[in-house]
């Protein structure tokens, strides 16, 4: 697979990150060294291996659909300046 | 001194708690101005009388919410983020009488091995033993600390791929990294999910013992908490005799003097009474690394996403459109490694690239919980050095290339993977830094981590 500038800045903005040209340059072969070599899982046999998401198995929990306590409106709003009306303020969409 | 001897001291009367959390701070601050083990430390903190920690200074990774104090995981993204809430395993503590002085020093959301990582405006902490050297990571702040302090401590850290025995290895100190499930997540500023755990750092075996007793514990917050119910303390002061100990054959392939310091650590186990032979993990030791980075990193890489600058964290002129505001915020806000991550792990999971990279990682991950899970047949503990060196100096560092830093954590990412118990204990020197030796038990067989741990500190 080629490691390329246009990928990274495909990925980079997929995550929502703007790269510097310095940022980029300095990644390239960075990321080309780690990917070569990540690649090497590549040899191992997982013919009828399930994948494993968690180290141990889980049970599903469930619960019942209760009201609970929950922050208030007020103290959720604590932690940021742009506010309005009691609301979270973003940048415009459209 | 012992946390076992100060709360002996506290219920005689014999200390005045007030002042002894005055004296704790001061030298607290004091260290910190040479030594950057905090990101922030309370100047008042609450003291409690009550519990079976009555009065205990402890000290909080800067990624484990507390109450009412800055939280950020050392990012800049998160800097000044107060919570509103305790972790659970934070208000445990605080519930047996655990007195907060602080928020620990770390990598950027746990991404680094060496403590170099810091997010951006944070300092570096620098290793107790030689200040040029670093404290390993990326709980670096809670393993300095721990050990630089006189007074009695125990440090609640987090590992998600050897961030807590690493520390505890480079800095001389005990770190005890449990299950995956056995102490409650809920308030943790994650990192990777399915590798997250929160555990402790202490001067000795037996305060790590009483530390994970008090932090873990069933939660209904957390959907992997564990129902458990034993108590470490009951392991203290047992003899090895008969206790089979596997040592992992491919991982004396290190550093000369760290090699004949845990040979010398295998004499002395075989001493106390424990049966020794060689076991072999070759999967684990050949891709563990590559397995362990491609979960890491696409975990971590949508953990992130939330970073964006609307609920919480750093914010930026609103003038933009979304997208914009979004890119604008994070790219201001994460490191320069946070930035590595996030790349490579969305890499790994985009379209087309997915199944060669994260899904076949998940796979490669079961066998070698599987391989663990084998030798775990046969053995009671599984034996390691930490580390493959002693900490290295931030000159030498700065001549690695990202993988190589990665690559230094291939001791470290097997039972992190495999979400089994492990813990390192201090087991000799090298040009005066410290050596650890690191022990893997069968998940919820931390009992016997402690055990054996204990009867070695012990003789």
């Amino acid at each position: 697979m080629k490691i390329d500038k246009e990928l990274i800045l495909n990925v980079a903005k997929n995550a929502r990150l703007n790269l510097t040209e310095e940022e980029i340059e300095e990644f390239l072969p960075q990321f080309k060294e780690i990917l070569n070599t990540f690649s090497k899982i590549d040899k191992v046999k997982t013919k009828d291996v399930k994948a494993s998401f968690q180290p141990i198995e889980l049970k599903n929990v469930y619960r019942e659909d209760e009201i609970k306590k929950c922050l208030s409106q007020e103290d959720a709003l604590k932690n940021i300046i742009h506010k309005k009306d009691g609301y979270f303020k973003g940048p415009k969409i459209i | 001194m012992k946390v076992k001897e100060f709360i002996q001291e506290v219920k005689s009367g014999n200390i005045d708690t007030e002042e002894y959390i005055t004296k704790v701070i001061e030298e607290a601050k004091k260290i910190n101005q040479d030594y950057n083990y905090f990101n922030k430390i309370i100047e008042e903190p609450i003291v409690n009388k009550n519990g079976k920690i009555a009065s205990l200074p402890i000290s909080v990774k800067d990624c484990i919410c507390v109450k009412d104090v800055e939280s950020s995981a050392g990012s800049k993204i998160i800097k000044n983020y107060i919570p509103l809430f305790n972790a659970t395993c934070v208000q445990n503590a605080i519930n047996e009488g655990g007195v907060v002085i602080g928020k620990t020093s770390q990598d950027e959301f746990g991404f680094g091995g060496f403590n170099v990582n810091v997010g951006i405006d944070f300092k570096i902490p620098l290793n107790p033993f030689d200040k040029e050297r670093v404290t390993g990571g990326s709980s670096g702040g809670a393993a300095g600390y721990t050990q630089k302090t006189k007074y009695a401590h125990i440090a609640i850290a987090e590992s998600t791929g050897g961030s807590i025995v690493n520390p505890a290895s480079f800095c001389g100190v005990v770190g005890l990294c449990p299950t995956y499930g056995l102490v409650s997540r809920y308030g943790l500023i994650d990192y990777a999910n399915s590798l997250d755990k929160i555990g402790v750092i202490a001067k000795n075996v037996e305060d790590a013992a009483l530390g994970l007793d008090i932090i873990k514990g069933y939660d209904k917050n957390d959907s992997t908490s564990a129902k458990n119910n034993f108590q470490l303390t009951n392991f203290l002061g047992k003899d090895i005799k008969g206790i089979k100990i596997g040592v992992i054959k491919e991982s004396l392939n290190v550093d000369k003097p760290v090699k004949k310091a845990v040979e010398n650590s295998i004499d002395k186990l075989e001493k106390l009474g424990a049966k020794v032979k060689n076991i072999s993990l070759p999967l684990t030791n050949k891709y563990g690394i590559a397995c362990y980075y491609l979960i890491a990193m696409t975990e971590a890489s949508t953990n992130l996403a939330k970073y964006c600058g609307i609920r919480y964290g750093l914010e930026e002129d609103l003038g933009k459109n979304f997208n914009e505001y979004f890119s604008d915020v994070r790219s201001k806000g994460f490191g320069k490694e946070a930035k590595r991550r996030i790349i490579l792990g969305t890499f790994a999971r985009m379209a087309g690239f997915r199944d060669a990279y994260y899904l076949k990682a998940a796979k490669v991950r079961t066998l070698i919980i599987e391989e663990y899970k084998k030798a775990l047949k046969n053995f009671d503990i599984l034996l390691s050095p930490t580390m493959p060196m002693i900490a290295p100096k931030f000159s030498d560092i700065l001549k690695l290339t990202p993988l190589q830093n990665y690559m230094m954590d291939i001791l470290t990412v097997g039972p992190n993977l495999a979400g089994l118990p492990h813990i390192s204990i201090p087991c000799g020197f090298e040009k005066n830094m410290p050596i650890g030796l690191m022990l893997i038990a069968n998940h919820f067989d931390e009992g016997k981590l402690i055990q054996t741990a204990d009867a070695y500190e012990r003789k």
